[in-house]
């Protein structure tokens, strides 16, 4: 029975909490990582960009909301997310014909890009809080647990409970949902095998007839598709706030080079990576011990490794040995 | 003379919008403007000599900021006896254990081939060296932050004057800089930048939460100043028969001498701030020019050329035997000291230490735009990236406001969306400044002042 009880404590405060914000992470480093492949520059934008996407899936819920549409215990920002993505598409899509674009035909160098990304960080931050304000906003309605602590433990008579919410049942279904339909693109269709061909080799690629303007357009599609969801799926979970998100791009960019930058794959892996070590850490393991050690050899103290301030620096550590021991990544990506 | 002239051109449109500043808002805005620029100046000095004259990107401003204002703190302010005496004792045996596991690390470098079982020795190391350090550490750190932790809570300075910490912070930064280049130096431009700007939160992470040493969050206030309080000169009399004299045209107009009185105290209350702001600006000032006379000489010197030949061909450089790997951590060092002065400038200035303030966002991205905009290579064009990008920095919001009762004058004043633009004008910066760094990076990529080199 006290095993029992472990389990369900270790499962309810480190792994569904770490497997839904390595979701999330995972998304975003999908997202980071297609951009270095294909467009070839660190794109800092990527935090503001994905707020922009929740903005916008924010006021299509506020909109339906108003009008008095929505899906019963589903969220009805759902509903919001395929209409945010159009809006997204079409705002990336321009960002790049008015910004990426002279640069890229100019063949400029990656730091050049990057650097022209913080103005888009800039432009996105300012527009993101112009619009909707810096302020916490929460748009989740709907049903809120699946199951609830108490009722778990009347259920099965443990003496911890397992709360499951809608939100992080959902996370874990679309991130996986739109992975595996990513992955089946990039390895199956004809266009998604020629984006990893100029990924590779973008002379090679150009020579057996690829059109890199197709090639880029795609990208920025798939780039706001994952911005969307990503950043919705983040908001409905915790809440939705511009600084909060400009703040997770920097996990985000540990998991994609933790997964080895410009591998789709490896950042997806990548996002649990940082997601599991850094609850693994910081967690205060007194109350499992409690469960499987004998009364007499129970430990005092919190027995915590980290302390829960410093879960990002977490992150960022793993990142600086990787890169320090591995500097492509655990799952080679390119080779810096 | 006269290739100057655009320098000098610029400089003084800049002047002109401060003083313009002081005579339509007010003297003390101009001021503090004005020395938040010179402050701004010292950081972009820093991040042209690793950016422009090497090519080495820097995104861990805001972390050498941060490490300048904890030398403030380390230096000016006093010991707290109580705490040393509570936990200092643990607290130095820690500091004895890191130069041990430090020590231990190094004679295993240095006696062992290079093997899997070295790496894993020096890892054994370091877990079982973290874990000793906090077990002696617990009882210790605890103690000293239960020590009055209302208002101390730490264990201090050294009680020194706070102008030695802008040497000592230059050399925490550059300690820092140090480790930091070793490990990542070796990554290519964009890796640099994300391992850098993750390290500088690493240590922001530590600043805020290791309250033994920082206070943390709880911030520390009421730093010693170099320069004179407000109250004190409003009670001194050469101060006041200064504002007498400099004011006395417009105090003979008023014949009534409970009148005049009144007037004179206003206007050394006014004066005070003033002049505090004053002698804030002549300490920056002092600094600004003994550093661009320094950098401006290195820029010149065979080893500035040296530097640049580096940054436009690496391998070229390798090739003439120049040492690149060593010269890159010699510059990353220099750069980072110099933001350390910064950092600890401002806070000497704020008389405060805010951990929690420390964004990357302000400190790091914000100085990145200066650099760009002012023109990366050109120390005098980082100094006036400085200059317009805090002034618009600043002004954006008085500006934004202008704009937009301007175009919306038609409109009433109970509009929703007018309310909610005037409502919103704090956020017109961001976007001021992502347009001035896109539209300089599309039309002059060079920034204002673009790098010139004059070969003599």
């Amino acid at each position: 029975m006290d095993i029992l009880n472990a389990i369900i404590l270790l499962l309810n405060y480190i792994f569904i909490p770490a497997l839904t914000y390595g979701s999330q992470l995972a998304l975003g480093a999908i997202f980071v990582t297609l951009i270095y492949g294909i467009l070839r520059f660190a794109n800092f934008a990527t935090g503001d960009m994905m707020s922009f996407g929740t903005m916008v899936t924010i006021l299509f819920t506020w909109y339906f909301q108003s009008l008095g549409i929505s899906l019963g215990i589903l969220p009805t920002a759902l509903l919001a997310i395929p209409f945010a993505i159009i809006f997204m598409i079409l705002y990336m899509l321009s960002i790049d014909k008015f910004v990426f674009k002279y640069y890229r035909t100019n063949k400029s160098p990656p730091v050049q890009l990057a650097m022209v990304s913080i103005g888009v960080m800039f432009v996105t931050q300012a527009v993101v809080r112009i619009i909707i304000g810096p302020s916490d906003r929460r748009f989740f309605d709907g049903e809120k647990f699946i199951i609830k602590a108490r009722e778990f433990k009347e259920m099965t008579g443990l003496n911890e409970g397992l709360a499951l919410k809608s939100t992080q049942v959902l996370t874990i279904f679309v991130t996986v949902v739109l992975v595996s339909l990513l992955f089946w693109f990039l390895n199956k269709t004809k266009t998604g095998k020629s984006m990893k061909a100029y990924s590779d080799n973008e002379d090679l690629a150009l020579l057996s007839g690829i059109d890199p303007k197709k090639i880029v357009m795609i990208t920025w599609i798939i780039a706001g598709i994952l911005a969307t969801i990503g950043g919705a799926l983040y908001g409905l979970d915790k809440s939705f706030k511009p600084f909060t998100y400009f703040n997770n791009m920097l996990p985000i960019f540990a998991a994609a080079i933790v997964g080895g930058i410009g591998n789709p794959f490896g950042a997806f892996l990548g996002g649990y990576v940082i997601a599991f070590s850094e609850i693994f850490l910081t967690y205060a393991y007194k109350k499992f011990f409690m469960y499987i050690l004998p009364e007499s050899m129970e430990p005092e103290s919190l027995v915590q490794l980290l302390s829960t301030d410093y879960k990002f620096a977490v992150s960022f550590s793993i990142l600086v040995i990787v890169l320090l021991y591995r500097p492509s990544g655990i799952f080679k990506g390119k080779v810096l | 003379m006269k290739k100057n002239l655009n320098v000098i051109a610029a400089y003084s449109i800049m002047m002109g919008l401060i003083i313009l500043v002081g005579i339509f808002q007010s003297w003390n805005i101009a001021l503090s403007i004005f020395n938040l620029c010179l402050i701004s100046a010292v950081m972009t000095m820093g991040a042209n000599i690793q950016w422009g004259y090497a090519g080495l990107i820097n995104f861990g401003i805001m972390g050498y900021t941060a490490l300048g204002g904890l030398a403030a703190v380390l230096i000016s302010v006093d010991p707290i006896q109580e705490a040393w005496r509570a936990g200092g004792f643990d607290i130095l045996m820690c500091l004895w254990l890191i130069i041990v596991m430090i020590l231990a690390i190094r004679f295993i470098l240095k006696n062992f081939e290079k093997s899997k079982f070295r790496t894993y020795g020096i890892a054994s190391i370091i877990i079982a060296g973290i874990i000793i350090i906090r077990v002696t550490a617990e009882p210790g750190i605890e103690a000293i932050e239960a020590v009055n932790p209302a208002k101390t809570g730490f264990l201090g300075g050294f009680g020194l004057p706070i102008v030695f910490s802008w040497i000592v912070g230059a050399l925490f930064a550059g300690g820092l800089a140090f480790i930091v280049g070793k490990v990542a130096l070796g990554l290519r431009a964009d890796y640099l930048a994300i391992a850098t700007l993750l390290i500088s939160e690493i240590v922001i992470a530590i600043i805020k939460h290791e309250d033994w040493l920082t206070r943390g969050v709880k911030n520390v206030i009421g730093l010693k100043r170099p320069v004179p309080y407000e109250v004190d000169l409003q009670t001194t009399d050469w101060f006041i028969n200064l504002v007498e004299k400099f004011n006395s045209g417009k105090l003979d107009v008023i014949s009534n001498l409970a009148e005049r009185q009144s007037a004179l105290n206003q206007l050394v209350i006014e004066g005070s701030s003033v002049f505090v702001k004053l002698c804030y600006s002549g300490l920056f000032l002092t600094v600004v020019i003994i550093l661009l006379i320094l950098t401006q000489k290195a820029l010149y010197s065979p080893w500035g050329r040296m530097m640049r030949a580096i940054r436009d061909n690496e391998e070229a450089a390798n090739a003439m035997g120049k040492n690149v790997v060593k010269q890159h951590l010699l510059i990353f060092i220099l750069g980072s000291a110099i933001v350390g002065i910064a950092g600890a400038m401002l806070v000497t200035q704020d008389g405060l230490f805010t951990p929690g303030s420390y964004r990357p966002m302000r400190y790091t991205f914000l100085i990145w735009v200066m650099v760009i905009v002012g023109g990366s290579g050109n120390n005098f064009g980082a100094i006036l990236g400085g200059f317009v990008v805090w002034f618009l920095w600043i002004e954006a919001a008085p500006i934004a406001l202008f704009l937009i009762n301007f175009f919306t004058a038609g409109i009433s004043e109970s509009n929703a969306l007018k309310a909610h633009l005037i409502e919103s004008v704090p956020y017109f910066r961001f976007l001021m400044m992502g347009l001035g760094l896109l539209l300089i990076m599309r039309y002059r990529p060079k920034g204002i002042l673009p790098e010139k080199i004059e070969i003599k």
